[in-house]
């Protein structure tokens, strides 16, 4: 797809996650507007659906994955609305059951693991799925994960791909003063993964990146996506208030107008 | 019991395909059996229970039937979110096996001893919780969670356990097997206790007691309808386990309470305080009322006081 329908699709989805967490009073907004790039790539570039699963780890970004599986044909794009309404299935983390939904998280370190395991059967199994896991910064300092990442790599994983979006904030800080995980790219080169490091947010860097799996055979990929979190609403971005707020009225209607999406829906 | 699940697995794994084998880095001159023949089907996941738990959680999302080994409480308590979130959440065919339950590894200290892992096992969604109390009854289970759908537990002993059961023990799900026939009083027990359930079983008859001998290998489903039995036929009942507060007596008492009808339960468990001396597994039972003798001691103690209460 051309990777300025992409990023019309990613201001789309960028436009629900902010509508869904206003009507909500939710939270994560910040870790949604995030990732939007990187969904749009993968779900309308990258995955080939009928084959290939993806998981999302950081759970907490479950709006904007909604938004995704809507827009994508998996459910009713009405239902967005829904989202974290009383007996709704569009709960606050990841849940499955949703259509297109692999696995519910929620809890973070528990994607990579499972990811883990499904590129494992493929391997054993011949078949041609790509596992791609989705994890957050802050995720990392989950155990859990390193127990993985020395895994994949002893199993040769190739056909498992590791995103780490890079928005260095996590809930308490900036991850660099809660819990350093730099030089990040070096940790993953020492585990013998096939490491590359984007701009999460350059479309076409991630539709090439992500079009050029496996990036070496034999090991497993890891992107390191550097991003903003709240990237694409000017008073969101990179700003820790929006791991938690939900946007006033008013907030609303300039985000959407800075998404160049008019209507409060 | 560790060698009667290993060779019924591989028994069963001859026969469907979809049987996984992963282990975390525990279980050697046991597993080689599954391993050499299933190379496949078999991984050795290293020291990293929480891994081995999401990938067992991974493959079976592709539709494999994964058994997850290792001792005591790695495979359940390190690893418990895993179980809970990744595993029974999902409803997955995933079926985590613990060698070494209970006080079988009594000198290798408190770490090593699993006491708490039926309660919280239990306490968990879509989960089936078993403790074969012999190597037939261990025989039988691994049959039943290897076709029965979504997460088991099994607790096993280790080695060197004796027969208790003829080999052609029919075992339905979610059942107590009935051993003695009785009416004074029930002997409920679950695991490796009924070997001195039924010693103590045997003293018990020599007094002069009608005695009903159950063992319940199925801590979830419990068998209501057996305990309701043991209800209207006996007027005492005594669970006996390998196994701190929240287990079996636990819910056989909440069985009883619903009842309405008035017996005397003893539930004989350890308590809460971690055993924190060596000894054997004989000999950590003893110290904790858990002997043969102790169990027909304390049988006959509520016997007495029954009588008294109803004089």
């Amino acid at each position: 797809m051309q990777v300025a329908e992409l990023e019309a699709i990613a201001r789309t989805l960028r436009a629900h996650a902010v509508r869904m967490i206003y009507h909500a009073r939710g939270a994560h907004l910040g870790s949604c507007l995030s990732i939007a790039d990187i969904l749009a790539c993968l779900y309308w570039d990258t995955l080939r659906i009928d084959h290939d699963r993806f998981i999302l780890s950081k759970g907490h970004a479950a709006a904007i994955l909604y938004a995704a599986l809507a827009e994508r044909g998996f459910f009713p794009v009405e239902e967005l609305a829904t989202y974290c309404a009383f007996n709704s299935r569009l709960t606050g983390h990841v849940t499955s059951g949703v259509p297109g939904v692999e696995l519910s998280s929620g809890s973070l370190g528990h994607g990579l693991p499972v990811g883990c395991g499904m590129a494992l059967a493929a391997k054993r199994d011949w078949s041609p799925a790509r596992i791609v896991v989705l994890v957050s910064d802050g995720e990392l300092d989950e155990g859990s994960n390193w127990e993985a990442i020395l895994f994949a790599a002893h199993h040769k994983l190739d056909n498992l791909l590791l995103i780490v979006d890079y928005n260095k904030i996590q809930s308490f800080g900036r991850v660099q003063e809660v819990l350093d995980l730099d030089p990040l790219a070096d940790k993953f080169r020492a585990f013998r993964w096939a490491v590359r490091e984007v701009d999460g947010h350059a479309m076409a860097q991630l539709a090439d990146t992500f079009g050029n799996l496996p990036f070496s055979g034999g090991k497993p990929g890891v992107v390191i996506a550097h991003t903003r979190k709240g990237k694409g609403v000017s008073f969101m971005e990179d700003d820790l208030a929006w791991h938690y707020r939900s946007p006033t009225q008013e907030q609303l209607a300039i985000a959407l107008e800075e998404l160049g999406e008019n209507g409060l829906h | 019991m560790r060698t009667a699940f290993i060779e019924e697995l591989v028994h069963l794994a001859a026969k469907d395909e979809r049987i996984w084998l992963v282990c975390g880095d525990i279980g050697y001159s046991v597993l080689e059996a599954f391993a050499d023949r299933f190379p496949a089907r078999y991984l050795n996941a290293g020291v990293a229970e929480q891994n081995m738990t999401g990938i067992a959680a991974g493959l079976a999302l592709t539709g494999k039937t994964v058994f997850t080994y290792s001792i005591a409480n790695f495979p359940s308590l390190r690893c418990l979110e895993q179980i809970r979130n990744d595993v029974c959440y999902h409803n997955l065919n995933v079926k985590i096996v613990a060698v070494g339950g209970g006080l079988a590894y009594g000198s290798h200290g408190y770490t090593h001893h699993a006491v708490e892992d039926i309660a919280v096992m239990s306490a968990l969604p879509n989960i089936t919780v078993i403790a074969p109390a012999d190597p037939v009854e261990a025989r039988a289970v691994t049959r039943m969670i290897a076709v029965q759908p979504g997460p088991a537990y099994l607790r096993l002993g280790k080695a060197g356990e004796p027969i208790l059961h003829t080999s052609d023990l029919a075992v339905t799900y979610g059942k107590a097997i009935l051993l003695r026939e009785g009416s004074d009083l029930a002997l409920i027990s679950i695991g490796g206790m009924l070997a001195n359930t039924l010693t103590a079983a045997d003293k018990l008859n020599r007094a002069g007691y009608s005695v009903r001998v159950l063992s319940m290998p199925f801590a979830v489903p419990l068998d209501e309808d057996a305990i309701r039995g043991a209800v209207a036929d006996t007027s005492v009942i005594l669970t006996i386990e390998e196994h701190g507060p929240g287990g079996l007596g636990s819910t056989v008492g909440e069985c009883i309470a619903r009842s309405g009808q008035a017996v005397t339960f003893v539930p004989l468990r350890l308590g809460r305080s971690p055993i924190k001396v060596a000894g054997t597994q004989e000999q950590l039972r003893a110290m904790h009322g858990l002997s043969a003798d102790a169990i027909a001691r304390s049988a006959e103690q509520a016997l007495l006081e029954r009588r008294q209460v109803c004089q």
